[in-house]
C-alpha cells in the first residue's frame, strides 16, 4: 500500500506539489493523470526516493520512505524514457539489477517480452521501441509487489503495448498495486480502475472510473472527465 | 558499495574513446619526453609541469561531462533498493580508478625508458591522487548544478583558478608584501591548491632546490624534507576528501 499526506514540494517559486493526499491499496491498478507541469512525475518520483519533498508523509507498506530505500525492493519501476548508457549490454543491466536486488527473477517475462534475441546487444545497438521493451521487462522482472509506470505504452510497439497491458491486468488480479501515468483517456479506460486526476500539484479528481461514468451520465470516460474538471 | 555498479562504471570507462585517446596523448608525450632527455631527474621534472597542466583540466572537464552522461542511467539506479551514496561511490570511484589508471599507463614509457625510480614513482602517485582530488572538485561543481553548461563552467572556473590565478595571486602577495617575513603565510597558502602541494611533493623528493621557488624552498627550510612531505600528503588526501563529502552531501538531497 501507498500512503500519501500531506505531501509539499517546490522547485524554487515553482509549486509542485501542493499538499497531496492519496492512498493506493493493493490489487488496484489507479491511473494519474493531468497536464504537463501538473505534478505527476514529481509525484511518482517522490514515491521512488527521487524527488525529496519538502513537507508531508510518504509510507510504502508500513516503512516511511524518507527513513530507508529498502522498500524499493517492492517496486518495480518503468521511466518514460530509457537511457541506458551506449556501451552497457542487456545483459549487463540485468546482472546489475540482480546485484542489487534480494528478489528471485521471474525469467519467464524475458521470453514474454522477447528480450532473448537481444541480451547480448549493447543499448547503442537498440531502437527505442527495445530499449523501452527492456524498461518494460525489468518492471517486472523482480515480482514486485507495487508497480509504478509512467506512460508505459508510450513508446511500445503494439505488440509489445497489448504485452505490457495483459501483464498490467494479470499483475492487477495477483493483488498488485500498479500505478501508471498517462495521457491517453483510452488506455486509462481499458487498464485502470480508478483516477487520479492532478491540477496545479493537487489531486482534483480520485475516483473509481465507474463512479466517474456513473456520477456524470457518459459513457465515455473522456467526456465524463470533462464534465468533472469543468464542476472544479 | 555495489561493486557491480563499480566495476560497470570502470570498464566502461576504460574502453571509452576518450580514455583511450587519453592515454595515447600522455603515452605520446612521455614517451617523446623521456627518449630525447638524457637526464633522468629533468625528465620528471618536464613530465610533472605537464601532468600538472593536463590532468587537473581532464579530470575536472571529463568528470563533469561523465557526471551529466550518466545522470539518466543514475536516476534509474537510484529507483533502485540502493542508496544514494552507494551510488555515488562506485560512480566517483569507478571514474577516478579509470582515469588514474589511464594516467600510469599513460606515464609507462617514461618509466620503463628511465627505469623505476623514486622520481617517476612519485611522479606516478601525485598524478594518481590529482586525478582523485579534482574528478571530487568535478564531482561537487556538478552536483550543485542542475545545468550542464554551468557545471562545466564552474569546472574550467576551478581549473583556471587553480592552473593559472592562484599563483598569480601568490606572486603578487610575495611581491606586495616582500618587506615582511611571510614563510608561514605562504606555506598555510600552498595547501590551499593541490597543484602546488602535488608540486612541492615531487620536488622535496627530488631534492632540486634551487628549482622550488620562493614556496618550495619555505616548505623545505620550515619542515625539513620528512615532516613537510608527510604534511603535504595529509594536506592532499584531505583535498581528496573534502570535495567528496561536500559532493556526496549535496548529492544525498539532490532531486532528479
Amino acid at each position: 500500500m501507498i500512503s500519501i499526506s500531506n505531501l509539499h514540494k517546490k522547485f524554487g517559486k515553482t509549486i509542485a506539489l501542493n499538499g497531496v493526499d492519496f492512498n493506493c491499496v493493493q490489487g488496484t491498478v489507479t491511473a494519474l493523470m493531468g497536464p504537463n507541469g501538473s505534478g505527476k512525475s514529481t509525484l511518482m518520483k517522490s514515491v521512488l526516493g527521487l524527488v525529496i519533498p519538502d513537507s508531508g508523509k510518504i509510507i510504502v507498506d508500513d516503512a516511511d520512505i524518507l527513513h530507508g530505500f529498502d522498500y524499493r525492493n517492492k517496486i518495480g519501476y518503468m521511466p518514460q524514457t530509457a537511457n541506458y548508457p551506449q556501451n552497457l549490454k542487456v545483459v549487463e543491466l540485468f546482472d546489475i539489477l540482480k546485484d542489487l536486488r534480494t528478489s528471485e527473477t521471474d525469467d519467464e517475462l524475458i521470453r514474454e517480452f522477447r528480450i532473448k534475441e537481444i541480451y547480448e546487444k549493447k543499448f547503442g545497438q537498440l531502437s527505442g521501441g527495445l530499449k523501452q521493451r527492456v524498461s518494460a521487462a525489468i518492471a517486472f522482472l523482480f515480482n514486485p509487489k507495487i508497480l509504478i509506470l509512467d506512460e508505459p505504452t508510450s513508446s511500445l510497439d503494439p505488440l509489445s503495448a497489448e504485452i505490457m497491458k495483459s501483464k498490467i491486468h494479470k499483475s492487477k488480479l495477483e493483488g498488485k498495486l500498479i500505478l501508471v501515468s498517462s495521457h491517453l483517456v483510452s488506455e486509462v479506460d481499458e487498464i485502470a480502475d480508478r483516477l487520479a486526476f492532478m491540477l496545479d500539484g493537487k489531486i482534483v479528481i480520485d475516483k473509481m472510473l465507474a463512479e466517474i461514468r456513473n456520477g456524470n451520465g457518459d459513457v465515455r470516460l473522456g467526456k465524463s472527465i470533462a464534465n468533472l474538471l469543468n464542476k472544479i | 558499495m555495489s561493486l557491480k555498479i563499480l566495476k560497470y562504471v570502470f570498464f566502461d570507462l576504460m574502453r571509452s574513446r576518450f580514455v583511450l585517446t587519453y592515454i595515447g596523448i600522455l603515452a605520446f608525450i612521455s614517451f617523446g619526453v623521456s627518449y630525447f632527455s638524457n637526464d633522468e631527474m629533468k625528465t620528471v621534472l618536464t613530465l610533472l609541469n605537464i601532468v600538472l597542466f593536463i590532468i587537473p583540466l581532464v579530470s575536472l572537464i571529463f568528470g563533469s561531462i561523465h557526471f551529466y552522461d550518466s545522470g539518466e542511467f543514475t536516476e534509474f539506479l537510484l529507483t533502485q533498493p540502493v542508496s544514494r551514496s552507494s551510488v555515488f561511490r562506485a560512480e566517483y570511484l569507478g571514474l577516478s580508478l579509470a582515469l588514474s589508471l589511464a594516467v600510469v599507463a599513460g606515464l609507462l614509457p617514461a618509466v620503463i625508458i628511465d627505469r623505476l625510480s623514486v622520481g617517476n614513482v612519485y611522479l606516478l602517485g601525485i598524478s594518481v591522487i590529482l586525478t582523485f582530488v579534482f574528478t571530487g572538485l568535478a564531482y561537487l561543481a556538478s552536483s550543485m548544478n542542475i545545468e550542464k553548461v554551468r557545471g562545466i563552467g564552474l569546472s574550467i572556473v576551478i581549473w583556471l583558478f587553480m592552473a593559472v590565478i592562484f599563483d598569480i595571486i601568490v606572486i603578487l602577495l610575495i611581491y606586495l608584501f616582500r618587506d615582511y617575513p611571510l614563510e608561514k603565510f605562504i606555506i598555510i597558502l600552498t595547501s590551499l591548491n593541490p597543484i602546488d602541494l602535488g608540486r612541492i611533493l615531487l620536488l622535496l623528493k627530488t631534492d632540486v632546490s634551487a628549482l622550488m621557488g620562493f614556496t618550495g624552498a619555505s616548505f623545505k627550510n620550515f619542515f625539513g624534507s620528512s615532516i613537510g612531505m608527510l604534511l603535504s600528503i595529509a594536506a592532499l588526501f584531505l583535498w581528496v576528501l573534502i570535495p567528496y563529502l561536500l559532493a556526496i552531501r549535496i548529492f544525498r538531497r539532490k532531486n532528479f
